[in-house]
């Protein structure tokens, strides 16, 4: 005979319905944006999930089934890469195909007023980038891995993560020399162009006044 | 206290090596065998024939928090709040840290349940505080940028709540590893840290890069916008002294320097 004593895994339960991500309010009409500036071949899993100010019960509770969210998901070169709409509840995926900057944003898809009422709406978000978004429990059972297996896989991940954002970093580096330089460049050649039309406007204003005052007849 | 009995859960009448507890959450399965587990106390426990079988109950806690990590936009005057409900005597961690835009300040403040301020401060460009929840219940960390008047700027945080999961859902802290496992592990922490040094470092760099590219910018318009104004200057001087000296004026107005 096995007994469970269950309050305790109730109240872990009541918990983890709260505690599983970060929230945020947002507006109706609100865009929300996240960035994240990952290296190439980067897998990012986010999950979001949606709760609704419930004025009579003044609580919030799970959103109805109409309301959506829109995920809008954009490359460093501003194309956009995922661009759907997804239920109160959604899971998105994407991978990077170029380094850089990807920008995530949300927004409801509610166009009816009276759902939102003034209220706002509660998004919980949990975003999942590179060696964190492996699920280990599906890549065990797959490749039928011992426990031993696993934790070497895992390391091999994260030394995989280690490598891509270390090339990434040479990339941005040389981004920010050739700025640099372009800046020291551009000093120089505006320093020697700037005395040059100095003197040569000086040298006009003189010729000029002169003339000007030899018809005169003042010099 | 609610209990479940177990028989009269479904089995075929054999004697129960495993218990499963399956949550609500799809896709994620705590399985918890029976066996003698030394303590410390905890919250859940269950009995196999005639031994007790202690379960460390933050071992779920282990599985079920976590840190999140994000970078947001922070419009001027505007101010951004985020909520998380924690257990008590969970260690967290929250950093953040300005990435782009004016002087590469906010404000952070971080408030307990009863709305007592735990953290803040103000124009901060980047801190680190640590702290243990001693209450149970919703935490909220705001960042502000409403004395900024026009500029935009990009904030990091990262918002660590208890330790991370454990690779293996019974994994517990004292069973003993074998020497290859705790070799696993210790490398696993420190590569965990260098990632860490990593995202740092990338932050500083995006920083550095942007100042970069907007002195660039700044020197670029400046340059031509300087040289613009010294020829309409130098051309305009020349024609006002013209005009001094035009023949309708009848007196020798003195010329000023």
């Amino acid at each position: 005979m096995v007994v469970v004593r269950m309050k305790s895994v109730f109240l872990l339960q009541l918990f983890y319905s709260l505690a599983s991500s970060l929230y945020f309010h947002i507006g109706e009409t609100e865009k929300k944006c996240f960035i994240e500036e990952i290296p190439d071949e980067t897998m990012i899993i986010g999950n979001y999930r949606t709760q609704l100010y419930d004025k009579q019960r003044e609580e919030y509770l799970p959103a109805t089934q109409g309301l959506g969210m829109f995920v809008e998901v954009k490359d460093p070169d501003d194309k956009v890469i995922l661009s759907r709409q997804y239920g109160s509840e959604g899971r998105f995926t994407f991978t990077s195909h170029t380094p850089g900057e990807h920008q995530i944003c949300l927004h409801s898809n509610s166009s009816k007023f009276a759902l939102f009422a003034g209220g706002m709406l509660r998004v919980h978000l949990d975003i999942q980038v590179g060696e964190h978004a492996n699920n280990y429990a599906e890549i065990a059972a797959k490749d039928k891995l011992t426990e031993l297996q696993l934790r070497v896989r895992q390391l091999v991940e994260q030394v995989d993560q280690i490598q891509k954002e270390q090339n990434y970093q040479r990339y941005r580096e040389e981004r920010f020399r050739q700025t640099s330089e372009s800046t020291n460049q551009r000093v120089l050649w505006w320093s020697i162009v700037q005395t040059l039309i100095l003197v040569a406007i000086g040298i006009w204003q003189m010729r000029h006044l002169k003339s000007f005052f030899e018809a005169k007849k003042l010099v | 206290m609610e209990e479940v009995r177990m028989d009269s859960l479904p089995h075929n009448g054999d004697e129960i090596d495993h218990v499963a507890l399956r949550w609500s959450h799809p896709g994620k399965q705590l399985e918890v065998p029976c066996g003698l587990r030394p303590e410390p106390p905890e919250l859940l426990s269950i009995m196999c024939g005639s031994r007790l079988l202690q379960v460390l109950c933050a071992q779920l806690l282990w599985v079920w928090v976590m840190g999140s990590e994000l970078t947001f936009e922070l419009p001027d005057n505007a101010k951004q709040c985020f909520y998380e409900d924690i257990i008590l005597g969970t260690k967290c961690t929250l950093e953040f840290q300005v990435v782009t835009g004016g002087h590469y300040d906010v404000d952070c403040r971080l408030e307990d349940p009863e709305g007592t301020t735990l953290y803040k401060e103000m124009k901060k460009q980047y801190d680190s505080f640590t702290f243990t929840a001693a209450k149970n219940g919703t935490y909220k960390f705001c960042f502000s940028n409403e004395f900024s008047t026009f500029t935009h700027k990009t904030v990091y945080f990262d918002f660590q709540v208890g330790d991370d999961p454990p690779l293996f859902p019974n994994e517990n802290r004292v069973t003993a590893l074998t020497q290859m496992e705790s070799a696993c592990v210790s490398i696993h922490e420190a590569l965990k840290s260098v990632i860490d040094y990593q995202t740092h470092f990338r932050l500083r760099e995006a920083q550095g890069r942007s100042r970069a590219e907007d002195l660039n910018t700044r020197v670029a318009f400046w340059s031509i916008g300087e040289a613009v104004i010294l020829l309409v200057v130098s051309i305009s001087q020349v024609v006002l002294l013209r005009s001094f000296f035009s023949d309708k004026k009848t007196t020798t107005t003195r010329v000023g320097s």
